[in-house]
């Protein structure tokens, strides 16, 4: 397959002179070459969705060059301040030196408020494009060996995004990042034994302290990127020994990978690709402007502004604590109990750690133990799919939580009949998303394998000689038809016995949720179904 | 990648190339199931075809990096052309836009060009590349295991049970040290006392937040909300500790007529003709409440809409809230000045764990 690729011999120039030269000169002193014979013609594989992890890498660098240089203006301190910059309105009110080190990087450099909105608008596509990656990870089944581990490290990395995320919106001590740290504090004060003092440790004493900004900032601008960085290395590091996965298509096959080489087609597109996220970033950044804090005022614990929203992805752990009905507090052996904070912290983390733990958990169900490299339409998992499209529908629900007030005011309704109507979503939205995607995965399989064995309907309806009318259909190509009919299914377990005769407990639990995963399911179709429908016609 | 011939069935996806055998679980593999019909042969471009094609594909090419140098020196001369002007919020946003606009160029042009030339230019063929199981091979594990007990005769790891434990224990105990030096992470008060208590005290007078100007009961109409702090507060600055208490001490006094208020008992004397004062921080998570619904008496908590009903004392009728607000007890002086009784009787705020200590 691999044709050779130069059709004309360059002459040496000085150009290539020097570059061989340079080439030979590291070479000499690193070994390089044996890296570049390594991946210098690696395959990836191409499919639009697998764009969306490059997104995150991509903005991520937008992030660290951004944040980089806003680490040369911005004074992350508590100490007080009256303001003498070039924004007019604020003029002479006190305030901390972090906020107005936030201003005269937005009015006084020039280019400041253009990397602050960059900075800001690249964070939010970052842990926008890591969510879309992950479920793009999901619906078509790539967690699955021997690609676990990279599942639990871009989990992790989606929390440490939204981490930073956080840490990064409270730095600026304007009056929504304090706000933010306020809601905070009050959740750990919440947790049970510790929490005072887990908040009375972080402020540095009492709320809001002199210490949390400087504090928040090392994390921010250390600790959490040194992790960061870490992890994204070594799931690029798997990505490499795993390979990618691809999806099923005449010529691929387990045992390969059919795309392009790293050098020179890959690279020229990714990081071409790259330009482009960037440039997209920036784009955004110079027409639309993203939290002005000048607006809003340095923090103050009494103003409030209603309809302020957080960052999207903090957006569902905010609907969650809205999603608490009244009273759930009660004092037991003297201590309060805060439950309307345990509570829904308990559901998300509950939530999250079976996000974590999914492919073990299906690994365990099929007892699959092979490596699985091919891409799985969605509708080919039925049950997985369903049960990815519930999650989402709980997280979407809690996510719409944030937002109970604007929907109140802009649909004229009021905001106790919004939170019950989301109350009800919560349980019963998963519940319908699950049976809905599963009928329609089921019945898309059916029509596939309608397609894989009569052929497409062409719309053409002709008259038999006997007079009877019938729609032609357009057979396939056994290329089209191979993308219909490559997958495999799993039967459900049967209980067995062990080598001891006993029935398990664990072999009873498994076995049923094997029933529950494919109890229903569409076989595609095989060589000797297909012969018998020729027969027919 | 040691051996690099191709072990790869080009058959179904299933097939197994090595001899080891890996249990398939559940899954349903029949030997019925399709062939892989093997790569279609490739379809050429109109580059490929066409030598007028592909020079019109590189010109333009070219011209999309040319776009991205004007960019570029179009973004360096922004950054003097439009300056920021102090006090011009104009000026901000065109400095803002232009250098945007300018450096986005550079970018996409570099972005696109590159794009363009992978597809239209460069080799388009797919190529394919054997995977291998993600495992080492027989003979790597085998050497790894050497490796593995070879060190362990080498030094006794496992034979040497107790000095293994000792060092394990050794291990374990070393990082300890750094959970106690966060002790200091905040002074030694016993946190939780310091939340009981807020400045108001005995006679502080009710003043207008921010400026600190006392309010006298007859400035207070029928249906009027104020936003209250403590006299003595606006005198701290930020240096004194003004945002500690402030974040304790802020109040919310509404007038309503007397015959509206259900007072209990006890608390009959904690209003002044209509007027009480309740702390305007949410007993949820601590975000201060502050939309009064003039009509229905109700505070809404903008943070998460808990509400509260002021006729009731507070108490909670809607959210995620447990408790009602704390009220203030408050009188007038001999000047006609609203004042406080004492400061609250419970802790204002988020609940915690020692609240009822
Ligand atoms: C995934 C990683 C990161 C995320 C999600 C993130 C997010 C944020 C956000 C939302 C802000 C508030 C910006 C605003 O004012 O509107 C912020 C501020 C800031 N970030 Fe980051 N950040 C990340 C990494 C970094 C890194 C690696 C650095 C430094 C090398 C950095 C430096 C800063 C600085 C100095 C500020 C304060 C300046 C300001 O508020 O204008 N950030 N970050
Ligand atoms: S802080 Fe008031 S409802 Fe949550």
């Amino acid at each position: 397959m691999s044709t050779a690729t130069t059709d004309t011999v360059t002459k040496p120039g000085p150009g290539m002179r020097f570059t061989s030269a340079a080439a030979n000169y590291i070479d000499e002193r690193t070994s390089a070459s044996g890296f570049v014979r390594e991946l210098g013609r690696k395959i990836f594989p191409d499919h639009w969705s697998f764009m969306l992890g490059e997104v995150a890498l991509y903005s991520f660098v937008a992030i660290l060059l951004s944040g980089t240089f806003l680490t040369f203006f911005f004074d992350p301190s508590m100490t007080a301040t009256h303001y003498q910059g070039s924004y007019v309105p604020l003029k002479g009110v006190e305030m901390s030196v972090a906020y107005a080190s936030t201003l005269d990087i937005s009015f006084d450099i020039r280019g400041g408020l253009l990397m602050r909105q960059v900075h800001h608008w690249a964070a939010l596509l970052f842990v926008a494009s890591i969510g879309l990656h992950m479920l793009r990870v999901f619906f078509t089944g790539a967690f699955r060996k021997p690609r676990e581990i990279n599942w639990v490290i871009g989990f992790v990395l989606f929390i440490l995004a939204m981490a930073e995320g956080f840490t990064g919106y409270s730095l600026p001590d304007d009056l929504l990042s304090g706000n933010g740290l306020r809601i905070i504090d009050g959740m750990v004060k919440g947790m049970p034994v510790i929490g005072v003092w887990i908040s009375y440790l972080l402020f540095g004493g009492e709320f809001p302290g002199h210490d949390i900004v400087p504090r928040l900032y090392v994390l921010h601008i250390m600790l959490l990127p040194a992790i960061l960085i870490a992890l994204i290395g070594v799931h690029m590091l798997l990505l490499i020994v795993n390979k990618h996965t691809q999806f099923a298509a005449p010529g691929r096959t387990n045992q390969n990978v059919v795309g392009s080489p790293i050098l020179p087609v890959f690279a020229a597109k990714a990081g071409g690709f790259f330009f482009i996220v960037f440039g997209a970033i920036v784009l955004i950044a110079s027409v639309f402007t993203i939290n002005p804090i000048w607006n809003y005022g340095p923090y103050d614990p009494s103003p409030v502004s209603a309809g302020t929203q957080p960052d999207w992805y903090i957006g569902f752990a905010d609907g969650a604590l809205r999603l608490v009905p009244p009273h759930w507090e009660f004092v037991f052996l003297g201590y309060t109990w805060s439950m309307n904070i345990l509570i829904p912290i308990l559901v998300i983390m509950v939530f999250l750690v079976l996000v974590t733990f999914y492919p073990f958990i299906e690994a365990w169900i099929t007892g699959d133990k092979r490596e699985h490299h091919m891409a799985e339409r969605p509708r080919n998992a039925p049950t997985r799919t369903a049960i990815g499209a519930a999650g989402v529908t709980f997280y979407g629900v809690m996510w719409a939580g944030a937002s109970s007030d604007l929907m109140a005011t802009h649909f004229m309704l009021t905001i106790e009949g919004v939170i019950v109507a989301l109350q009800i979503s919560l349980i019963l939205g998963p519940i319908a998303a699950y049976i809905i995607t599963k009928r329609v995965c089921l019945a898309l399989q059916k029509k596939d394998r309608e397609i894989a064995l009569h052929g497409f309907e062409t719309g053409r309806i002709v008259r038999l000689p006997g007079g009877e009318y019938i729609e032609v259909h357009e057979p396939l190509n056994e290329y089209d038809r191979w993308r219909l009919v490559a997958h495999e299914t799993y039967r459900p377990l049967m209980i067995r016995p062990n080598e001891r005769g006993r029935i398990t407990v664990g072999q009873r639990v498994r076995a049923g949720l094997s029933r529950w995963f494919f109890e229903d399911r569409i076989e595609p179709v095989t060589r000797s179904e297909l012969e018998r429908a020729h027969h027919h016609e | 990648m040691a051996e690099h011939h191709d072990s790869a069935a080009d058959g179904s996806a299933v097939e197994l190339s090595e001899p080891r055998t890996v249990t398939s679980g559940t899954a349903v593999i029949s030997a019925d199931r399709f062939e892989n019909p093997g790569l279609p042969v490739d379809h050429q471009r109109v580059t490929d075809l066409d030598p007028a094609q592909e020079r019109k594909a590189e010109r333009r090419i070219i011209w999309l990096f040319w776009l991205s140098l004007i960019g570029s020196v179009f973004a360096i001369a922004a950054y003097f052309i439009w300056p920021i002007e102090p006090g011009n919020m104009t000026s901000t946003r065109m400095n803002n836009l232009m250098l945007g606009i300018g450096i986005t160029l550079g970018l996409f042009g570099i972005g696109l060009g590159a794009v363009n030339w992978a597809k239209s230019l460069m080799h388009g063929h797919e190529e394919v590349e054997p995977r291998h199981d993600t495992r080492g091979t027989e003979a790597t594990r085998a050497r790894a295991v050497e490796i593995f007990q070879q060190a362990n005769a080498e030094s006794g790891f496992t034979r040497r049970r107790l000095l293994r434990n000792s060092l394990i224990g050794a291990l374990v105990v070393a990082p300890l040290p750094a959970v106690v030096l966060f002790r200091d992470l905040a002074p030694a008060d016993e946190p939780h006392e310091l939340l009981r208590h807020t400045m108001w005290e005995k006679g502080t007078r009710l003043a207008l937040d921010p400026s600190g100007a006392p309010i006298k009961a007859s400035d207070v109409t029928v249906g009027s909300v104020f936003h209250v702090i403590p006299e003595s507060l606006a005198k701290l600055g930020h240096g004194d500790g003004y945002l500690e208490e402030k974040a304790k001490a802020v109040v919310l006094m509404m007038r309503l007529r007397p015959e509206e208020l259900n007072e209990a008992e006890d608390r009959k004397d904690w209003s002044y003709d209509g007027i009480v004062a309740y702390s305007k921080i949410c007993t949820h998570v601590g975000c201060p409440v502050a939309l009064y619904e003039q009509q229905t008496h109700h505070l809404l908590c903008p943070c998460h809409q808990s509400e509260f009903d002021v006729a009731n004392h507070c108490e909670v009728i809607f959210g995620p809230a447990a408790r009602p607000l704390p009220q203030l007890p408050i009188t007038v002086d001999a000047e006609g000045y609203l004042v406080a009784q004492s400061d609250f009787h419970e802790p204002v705020g988020p609940s915690f764990w020692e609240r009822e200590r």
